[in-house]
């Protein structure tokens, strides 16, 4: 057999063909939501019916009409989904954006600058990222209430940073830390003061750290569940978790068809994103791996 | 001017004292080379003068200003550092040009001072390229041009050598000393590596603990070190040293080696005398022993011994001796018959010896 087929076999056997289980596995979730966000209700609720597939050929038992848009329909239509949606872009990406700025600037002075209990903030810092927020929800729904931002998107954009700082600053710590000092140094002696060498050299060094963290923190963002269930009643304030849950579980019923429309839309901002920063994505992840 | 001054200056971090005391005149446009063993505070001292480091004590002086609270931006100074710390995001031009665009320079001054440089240092062609995409000593020509378009007072060096090889490194010191000439600024040069300290600088300045142990021209340092770490530090092959006692016999004076003595020549007995009996270490240098009598004004002492190796280095060969306890290496010419195993007689140069007390170190024969 030539040298060229052996080892295109050997790479199918060894490393294609195992992953094929993993890819499997991590796809199946949305190959799941996306069959039954266009499945029909006859279809759906019939309990002969295989659940992996829409039945497409009409003589089968179970044919229901095919792939249908009836739940996406109730979604948009029935439901202030598209309103959700906004105010969860609109909640992930101000608390993000305010995090990571002050994750950037903690993480800084954590890492460089020598001041009298810096090792113990900085694992302070961290041991708040341990606290649940299902411990926190209920004081802190006391503080939102007194602040006045009760039912108003901004509980939300004003206590997300609780838990996302700790996150991002110990990510971007562990980050700024492999970046050499010297070039700091070499910027102050050049002419820069330390905030402008912090600007002007580090942050662009450590572009990819940064992209890590802005991913993580709009992910958890995103998804973040207690807090926005806990601050806000009003429906037209809810962001995409808590709405599509609220609106779509009626009491021990639940719209699943529009369930999994919901999901299907609601991932695809995060998609997005992941996809235009990927290349970044990935070199965050290693970089701090190899000193 | 550009003159640096250091007076008295400290630095502590927490228990530990890194700089003791230091005291140094570098007049403008000298070249002064720091020199000494990892942790003797050389590179501390250089850090301090650049405001990357706060001063425990003391008082740093560039030229008549009194800088101590002036940030680095401020003390007009440029910086090479040992990796390179080229700005990996900005291509060659931009991170020479960086300097002088933070201090707002016009852009056709920016442009003529950045391809002047290159010019001096042969790196006009890779003005567009990145950090990454270049090798070693091109990065570190960059590091050195980045520092030239400055125009500063005062040029630090922090072992910028050290990374490259052999060859290169060679290459790259002839290639600083020709740039001192051409620039005639006042370069502070900082290495662990005494043959760079020797070649380069107009003066040495060697530390140990955080102390100066002196300050001197390089063959002044060679010739007349002030104690035994100097002695030992400077020159390759290190100075031989044999732990002995002085005597005196009818008015003439001996180290006592243990099995066999050395006569130190007579117009030394009035500059020992007061050492008699006193432990002392005798000096001398690999090249000031040889394995015939040499005829001169000086006079050889005979030193029966025996070879353990020989090391031909092709102009010359370096030679293991033993005599007695003691143990030490000889420069011989290429010529010479010496065999491992075998006696041999070698000759000192008794014009060219040293003797240092053995409580303090300090050498008895320049005082």
């Amino acid at each position: 057999m030539k040298t060229r087929t052996r080892n295109f076999l050997g790479q199918l056997l060894t490393l294609h063909i195992p992953l094929v289980p993993f890819i499997l596995f991590s796809l199946f979730p949305f190959y799941f939501m996306v069959i039954t966000s266009f499945k029909a209700d006859g279809e759906l609720y019939n309990l002969k019916a295989n659940p992996f597939i829409i039945q497409l050929s009409p003589t089968h038992p179970d044919y229901s009409g095919g792939p249908t848009l009836e739940h996406y329909q109730l979604l948009l239509h029935n439901t202030p989904f598209l309103t959700w949606l906004f105010n969860s872009v609109l909640v992930s990406v101000l608390a993000t954006a305010i995090s990571i700025v002050i994750a950037i600037l903690a993480a800084y002075s954590l890492a460089r600058l020598r001041f009298r209990g810096a090792p113990s903030f900085g694992t302070a810092v961290f041991i708040t990222y341990l606290v649940p927020t299902t411990l926190l929800f209920l004081p802190l729904a006391q503080v939102v209430n007194r602040l006045g931002l009760a039912d108003s998107v901004w509980a939300l954009i004003v206590t997300y940073p609780t838990f996302l700082v700790p996150f991002c600053t110990w990510l971007l710590l562990g980050y700024f830390r492999t970046i050499p000092q010297e070039i700091e140094e070499c910027a102050m002696v050049d002419g820069c003061t330390r905030f402008q060498a912090l600007i002007r050299i580090v942050l662009p060094v450590a572009i990819p750290g940064i992209v890590c963290a802005v991913l993580f923190a709009f992910t958890i963002s995103w998804n973040e569940f207690i807090y926005a269930l806990t601050f806000i009643s009003s429906t037209a304030q809810k962001t995409t978790t808590v709405g599509v849950t609220a609106e779509l579980i009626r009491g021990d019923i639940f719209y699943w068809g529009s369930l999994m429309a919901g999901a299907v839309l609601g991932s695809i901002p995060i998609v997005l994103v992941y996809v235009v920063f990927m290349d970044y994505y990935v070199s965050g992840l290693t970089q701090g791996a190899i000193k | 001017m550009a003159s640096v001054t250091l007076q008295e200056l400290s630095k502590r971090f927490d228990k530990v004292t890194a700089v003791n005391q230091i005291n140094l005149e570098i007049p403008d446009k000298e070249f002064v080379v720091f020199v000494g063993p990892s942790g003797c505070g050389k590179t501390t001292t250089l850090r301090m003068i650049a405001g990357l480091e706060e001063t425990s004590d003391g008082t740093i002086l560039i030229g008549e200003r009194v800088v101590n609270d002036v940030p680095p931006k401020d003390r007009n100074i440029a910086m090479v550092f040992q990796n390179y710390a080229l700005y990996p995001h900005m291509d060659v031009y931009k991170n020479m040009a960086f300097g002088l665009k933070l201090r707002r320079t016009p852009r056709p001054e920016i442009d003529r001072r950045v391809r002047e440089a290159a010019r001096i240092l042969g790196i006009e062609e890779l003005l567009d390229r990145k950090p990454r995409q270049l090798s070693g000593g091109q990065r570190q020509r960059v590091a050195v041009g980045r520092a030239i378009v400055r125009q500063p007072e005062v040029f630090l060096f922090d072992e910028p050598l050290s990374n490259l090889d052999a060859k290169l490194r060679v290459q790259m010191r002839s290639e600083l000393i020709k740039l001192h000439y051409q620039l005639e600024a006042t370069m502070i040069y900082v290495t662990h590596d005494q043959v760079e300290a020797m070649t380069m600088g107009d003066r040495i300045v060697i530390m140990n603990n955080g102390e100066i142990q002196q300050v001197g021209a390089p063959m002044e340092v060679y010739d007349q070190p002030i104690n035994m770490f100097v002695a030992g530090f400077i020159g390759s092959p290190a100075m031989n040293f044999f732990q002995g006692k002085l005597t005196a016999q009818n008015s003439e004076l001996f180290v006592d080696l243990g099995k066999f003595t050395v006569k130190l020549p007579k117009s030394q007995v009035n500059r020992f005398g007061n050492h008699v009996n006193q432990r002392v270490v005798f000096g001398i240098r690999p090249e000031s022993i040889s394995d015939r009598e040499e005829t001169g004004e000086h006079q050889q002492e005979r030193v029966p011994a025996k070879v353990n190796v020989v090391e031909p280095l092709g102009s010359e060969v370096m030679v293991e001796l033993s005599a007695g306890d003691h143990t030490f290496v000889g420069r011989l010419d290429p010529t010479t018959t010496a065999r491992p195993m075998h006696e041999m007689a070698v000759y000192f140069d008794m014009g060219r010896f040293h003797l240092f007390d053995a409580e303090t170190g300090v050498n008895l024969t320049h005082q």
